[in-house]
């Protein structure tokens, strides 16, 4: 089957550097070290015909010792077969090499990475936030950061508040009243 | 609210003539040609363009003219979710639109934050800029922005920009005859 020739031919090719596949439901995976990452991108691309990377990925492990996962799913449209390459990236050792001239659209999933998690590529061509705006100070995804976010403020460009996680101001309080009194009323938040 | 009476002058010679208070006027005039400015951010643009096409026909109303430029605009419909990022953005245009001018947020986004309880989103329009009806819905059926469009003309036609103004005038006709 084209998978497995594609699978073996990656074996053969790097050996120890594929320190781990793994297999679930059909779809296979390789762990690889983040020094090996370009390398072995270039051969997916150009030997092996992955030339569709579908997603760049990235995983806060957060009291681990790598803290980072980054997670490259790949596609080869001649054969129709999925590739995943998983790399754990620790938080203060180096940036990532960019894959982004090996598949284009790294360009901004690596954006995302860096936006999110605060991974950083090496050789990215422009590597500035894309979702939040440049000079926030945080990275939102990481496991310490909260969902309801912290204030920040930057005049003229953006500000950022705590979000009330519970409570106003639509709220239906308990109560055995009516529907007509139990209705949600606006109700002024507690200061 | 201010009442207009109709007397016919003289209908051969000067045609209808009526007479009504300035304010009943003014009111009516603003409220029948409320000219928006579709702040259209997310999927409540869609309902706003479906209430702009032929079905839920927003012309009946004089609100047809979506002119994008906040400078020849009456309300704002702030449609869909404000992000911090856009926050800034929205505030700007608004205070691009001359007076007088009124907000309308529509959908859950604009007028809460909806569901998007998170560090990214700004929890309601009404943090920023001041929000004269509130359109609940996920989004709001056409006939939900309408009913809202229809309260806000409700609002307009009980405002006293005239005689609020009346000291001011009475002063100043007193200043002049003295």
């Amino acid at each position: 089957m084209a998978a497995n020739d594609l699978f073996e031919s990656l074996s053969t090719a790097f050996g120890e550097k594929l320190s781990q596949r793994t297999e679930f439901r059909g779809e296979t995976s390789f762990t690889i070290s983040p020094a090996d990452l370009r390398e072995v991108a270039n051969v997916c691309r150009t030997d092996l015909s992955f030339d569709y990377l579908l997603d760049i990925t990235s995983i806060d492990n957060f009291g681990e010792e790598p803290r980072f996962e980054l997670i490259y799913h790949l596609y080869s449209m001649r054969h129709g077969v999925h590739l995943r390459l998983k790399l754990k990236v620790p938080e203060e050792i180096g940036p990532v090499d960019t894959v982004s001239d090996i598949w284009p659209t790294a360009n901004w999933h690596e954006r995302e990475a860096y936006d999110m998690m605060g991974i950083k590529f090496a050789g990215h061509p422009d590597l500035r936030r894309i979702l939040m705006w440049d000079g926030y100070p945080f990275f939102p995804l990481r496991k310490d950061f909260p969902l309801q976010g912290l204030p920040s403020d930057m005049p003229d460009i953006a500000f950022t508040k705590v979000t009330p996680m519970e409570g106003g101001p639509f709220v239906t309080l308990p109560s055995t009243a009516g529907s007509k009194d139990r209705e949600p009323r606006a109700r002024p938040p507690e200061l | 609210m201010p009442e207009t009476r109709s007397t016919a002058y003289d209908s051969k010679i000067e045609g209808n003539v009526i007479f009504t208070r300035f304010d009943a006027a003014l009111n009516w005039v603003r409220k029948n040609s409320l000219w928006p400015m579709p702040m259209g951010l997310a999927c409540c643009a869609i309902e706003l363009m479906a209430a702009a096409a032929s079905r839920f026909d927003i012309a009946r109303f004089g609100a047809e003219v979506m002119r994008f430029s906040p400078r020849q605009c009456d309300v704002m419909i702030v449609a869909g979710t404000v992000t911090y990022k856009m926050a800034l953005a929205v505030k700007r245009i608004y205070e691009q639109m001359p007076e007088p001018k009124w907000v309308i947020a529509m959908g859950a986004c604009a007028s809460t934050g909806g569901m998007y309880r998170s560090y990214a989103t700004l929890q309601g329009v009404d943090q920023l800029i001041p929000v004269d009806v509130y359109i609940s819905g996920c989004p709001p059926r056409p006939e939900a922005l309408l009913a809202g469009l229809m309260k806000l003309q409700e609002k307009i036609s009980g405002e006293r920009s005239f005689r609020d103004q009346t000291p001011q005038l009475a002063e100043k006709l007193e200043d002049a005859l003295a």
